[in-house]
């Protein structure tokens, strides 16, 4: 089998492209871009909502795409186990969804930051990180204004107690430190799954991490481990 | 309403000149109505008649080279790269916005540069921008610098444009009047480009995008004018951007343009209405009749004369070919955008405006636009006198630095050297997944899709060598940007301009700008670079200060193979580390003298085209022919801040070195001169013979300075700079500074 994955894209989204082409020519997968109007996921094995600004993110970030057509389809296809990965714009619609727990609030320095940041693999047992033996540090960039993840204190005590908190920043040694700290998230983290383990929000952008002609490429990881478990299911 | 009767007194309110407005007259063969004269001030008006500057920059090269279209005669210019595809790039300021509203006035320069380059059917690839401010001592300025960082940043990263290069300078010149020039690349078909024209009697014209409301009426007008305490009442000539609907404008325009359904497009920046319709129609050699009622407004009650002038952003004006309206507007739909059909393209040239009913405008478009009926002068020219005691300045008596450690920390951790990392983290650099190589080198390098090739961008012009001489300041500011495109293993292939002068009915200020004019096309044409376009900025002056003339270039290059992509920073301990080129002790605007001994005077350091040429020629051979680690290019502060750069640029992995700088007649000048045409660069030691062979054969002057090595900077056997520290000073000062306080 050969896994296909759907790409949605909102007014705004502009990582949509990238993921697109990461997919297609870098990993060579089947991909399609799926149309917010729209309220079909063309059988598509795997949702990735993509980073951008939807709907300008004038609002809160993620708040209105929230409600595009497509999504009503994209949140039962997880309910029923289906994977989607949220890219950035996409961590924060999927919170928004209420996919995953907590919230994004402004980077604790008020600006946009964009730069290679590592990120410790702190759950290495998941759809998505199914390289745990390669791997434990991966460099990937963040681009972003609202990372700084929040939520209270009984949300993060299940999310450690579920090893839900699959990525957090950290050095290129592993080190997990404010120092590394991008946003001032929370236990500096990065990316988190849904109980159930197929739904991951993360705003480091693997899909930018993708050729070597950039620099990095661990960024693959992600998606071939998705891939794998793709066809191995 | 009554609208007011024109006279004489209303038409100078508007900014016209009697000899101006008699002109008008003598056009209609009649006094024009209210909206007629608002339609000509802003037409008229420096900002989009480049009445003061188009018989200068006509003496531009402006064909030749790869060149698909010449300079003026569309949106943006067009320089064929193979394969298919060819490059859209400009340059533009939003200077006096940026003044008084940093935020949107930054945002909206970036979004108007943008629309630049998609209106052409291309899609953007790169941002870059080249900005002046004051000194950062200052409250105001850090205000200003905060603001239009930020105003950048969210355009662009909502957009979806990587932000890949610039530069900042900060110096009490701009104080008053900071400089926000913008640049903005894009890739297009060759077969898929659009015009800006309207012809073909009764095809549609349409109107789409953005709403129109009163935001940003008389902004052409503000433009061209100085800066005055005055300047504050105008913050509502400022517009406000939506960068969600131009990325929206963006995909819808794209997709009109592919699917072959217009005439021609085009954007609507200054002048708004005004300024597309009677563009398109002038081009077109025809005419157009609007019907205003069918404009799509955001604010109740408003008259012709607003909607003609507004410059509400986000809005393209569309010729479509007759009977495919209905697949546009299922196109606009689609991206929920507005889309009305407002009037139809006529013959005979005229321009007619209505609304509501009633006859508002009647305009020959013809003679409302540059190289049409729009005025056209020659200043008067007169040499400043501040360069009768700037020319002959003697350096030989500066004083002597005692600490020269010191004084390099200082230069090196200085807002105008260190690295502007606070700013362009802010900048999505990386959206698109084309930057191969991003802000903090010479150049950036932005890969190509589909093809083995990609392009070098870079903005460049060091305003103080301009006002010391500047014919010599213009020629350098192209040698520099064409040798940071070198060093990156591209090819020089065009220039953007974005000429930001003072007042030009000032004689002083009008030769400045004659002699940089004249500076810049020897050089483009020696380089074979031609202007492809850009701006011209007039009035960049304050009660305070005037700035430094600041011809910006903005140049593109193509790296042919992607194997030649060359980056800047040392690669590895061992590697040899050579200088190209000669110094001359050239103090005359040098950040040292300016830094520690707060002169900028003096002669501008000497720009011989040939040698520079030779430079570029084999430096470009030897990185072809693979001899070439890391080139850099020494220029502010010298060239012991160009090895230091070479040291710590890549923050992964500094590399130390051990140089020795050849001391002419003092250590200091030697260290900081700021003489042209070099570049540091670093060769495998294996390669050592094979490689000054080449040098010897090819004429260039060289010197083997050192090699890499070790934890520090060692230079001349006396100086020993930790690099750790060093990283500190270049990568933390500007950031300290600014979190410190806003």
């Amino acid at each position: 089998m050969k896994p296909k994955f759907g790409v949605v894209v909102f007014p705004g989204s502009n990582c949509d492209h990238d993921a697109y082409y990461a997919l297609k020519k870098k990993l060579g997968y089947e991909v399609t871009f799926l149309w917010h109007k729209d309220t079909d996921l063309e059988s598509c094995d795997a949702i990735i909502l993509p980073g951008g600004f939807s709907y300008g993110d004038y609002l809160r970030t993620g708040a209105i795409a929230r409600f595009s057509p497509i999504m009503e389809k994209v949140i039962s296809f997880a309910h029923n186990g289906g994977i989607v990965m949220g890219i950035c714009n996409g961590f924060q619609i999927l919170l928004e969804a209420g996919l995953l727990p907590g919230v994004m609030v402004k980077n604790n320095s008020l600006k946009f930051v964009c730069k290679d940041v590592y990120l410790k693999v702190e759950n290495r047992e998941t759809i998505f990180t199914g390289f745990q033996n390669e791997k434990q540090v991966l460099k990937i960039p963040v681009a972003h204004g609202e990372g700084n993840y929040f939520a209270d204190k009984e949300t993060l005590k299940e999310l450690q107690q579920n090893n839900q908190v699959v990525f957090r920043y950290s050095s290129a040694e592993g080190v997990v430190s404010e120092e590394n700290n991008p946003n001032g998230s929370q236990m500096n983290i990065a990316g988190i799954i849904n109980k159930r383990g197929n739904v991951l929000g993360m705003m480091p952008h693997p899909e930018r991490a993708c050729d070597p002609l950039l620099g990095k490429t661990d960024g693959t990881l992600l998606f071939q481990s998705v891939a794998e478990h793709m066809v191995n299911v | 309403m009554k609208e007011p009767e024109v006279t004489l007194e209303l038409a100078q309110e508007h900014g016209l000149t009697e000899e101006e407005f008699n002109r008008i007259i003598n056009i209609l063969g009649r006094r024009p109505n209210y909206t007629e004269l608002g339609i000509f001030s802003v037409m008229w008006s420096e900002h989009c008649s480049y009445k003061n500057s188009i018989a200068l920059i006509k003496t531009l090269p402006r064909s030749g080279g790869r060149l698909l279209v010449g300079a003026g005669e569309e949106n943006a210019g067009l320089v064929d790269i193979g394969d298919g595809l060819a490059v859209a790039f400009k340059i533009e300021s939003h200077n006096h916005p940026s003044a008084v509203e940093p935020y949107q006035g930054a945002a909206t320069g970036v979004g108007g540069i943008l629309r630049d380059i998609f209106t052409m059917g291309a899609r953007p690839i790169a941002s870059l921008n080249s900005l002046r401010f004051g000194t950062l001592d200052d409250a105001r300025t850090r205000f200003l610098f905060d603001g239009v960082v930020k105003g950048i940043g969210d355009y662009g990263n909502c957009f979806g444009v990587p932000t890949v290069a610039g530069e900042v300078y900060f110096d009490n010149s701009y104080k008053g009047n900071p400089l926000v020039n913008a640049m903005a690349v894009g890739i297009v078909r060759t077969d898929r480009v659009a015009s800006a024209t309207a012809k073909g009697k009764g095809n549609p014209v349409m109107i789409v995008g953005s709403s129109t409301g009163r935001d940003g009426i008389h902004g052409a007008t503000f433009a061209s004018e100085e800066i005055s305490e005055k300047s504050e009442s105008k913050r509502p000539s400022v517009q406000a951007g939506d960068p969600f609907t131009e990325k929206l404008l963006l995909e819808a325009t794209l997709e009109i343009i592919k699917e072959d359904l217009i005439i021609g497009i085009q954007d609507m920046g200054a002048a708004g209405i005004s300024c597309s319709t009677s563009e398109m129609s002038a081009k077109g050699e025809s005419g157009m009749k609007i019907d205003l009622s069918k404009v799509p407004l955001r604010e109740k009650g408003m008259s012709a004369y607003e909607i003609m002038l507004s410059e509400s952003q986000e809005r393209m004006l569309v010729a479509v070919k007759k009977g495919n309206e209905a697949r546009v507007k299922e196109i606009f739909d689609k991206w929920d955008l507005h889309c009305e059909t407002v009037g139809e393209v006529t013959e005979g040239g005229m321009l007619e405006i209505d609304y509501e009913g009633s006859r508002k405008a009647t305009v020959p478009a013809f003679d409302l636009v540059l190289g049409g009926g729009a005025p056209v002068y020659n200043r008067q020219t007169s040499e400043p006198e501040y360069l009768k005691a700037t020319r002959g300045y003697d350096f030989s008596a500066t004083p002597r630095p005692t600490d020269i450690k010191a004084v390099f920390e200082k230069l090196f951790g200085s807002p105008n050297i260190a690295s502007k990392k606070w700013v362009y983290e802010q900048y999505d650099s990386m959206v698109r997944t084309n930057t191969i190589v991003g802000p903090g080198c010479d150049s950036a390098v932005i890969f190509v899709k589909d093809t083995n090739k990609a392009l070098a961008a870079k903005t460049d012009c060091n305003g103080k060598y301009v006002y010391l001489n500047p014919k010599e300041g213009a020629k350098i500011a192209v040698a520099e940007s064409a040798r940071n495109i070198v060093c990156s293993g591209a090819v020089p292939l065009a220039i953007t301009n974005c000429l930001n002068f003072g007042n030009p009915y000032k004689p002083e200020v009008y030769w400045q700008f004659k002699q940089a004019i004249e500076g810049m096309g020897e050089a483009c044409r020696f380089f074979d670079t031609p202007v492809t376009g850009g701006n011209v900025s007039f009035y960049n002056e304050s009660p305070e200060t005037s700035v430094y003339p600041t011809p910006v270039i903005g140049m593109i290059g193509l790296v042919e193979d992607l194997k030649d992509i060359t980056t800047s920073y040392f690669k590895a301990e061992g590697d040899l580390v050579y200088l190209l080129g000669e110094d001359f002790e050239e103090m005359g605007g040098s950040e040292y003298m300016q830094l520690i001994y707060q002169k900028v005077t003096g002669e501008a350091p000497r720009m011989d085209l040939a040698v520079e040429k030779k430079l570029q020629d084999t430096l470009l051979a030897l990185i072809r022919g693979g001899f070439i680690r890391s080139a850099h290019d020494v220029s502010d502060g010298g060239i012991l801040t160009a090895v230091a750069e070479c040291c710590i640029m890549d923050l992964e992995k500094a590399v130390g070195a051990e140089i020795n700088i050849p001391v002419k007649t003092r250590e200091d000048f030697s260290f900081f001169s700021e003489s042209q045409s070099r570049v540091i660069v670093s060769v495998e030691a294996s390669r050592k013979e094979e490689f000054e062979k080449k040098l010897s054969e090819a004429g260039q002057p060289f010197i083997q300075l050192g090699k890499t090595g070790g934890k520090d900077l060692r230079v001349n056997g006396r100086y020993e700079f930790n690099l750790d520290n060093l990283i500190d000073l270049y990568y933390n000062s500007i950031s300290k500074v600014m979190n410190a306080s806003i």
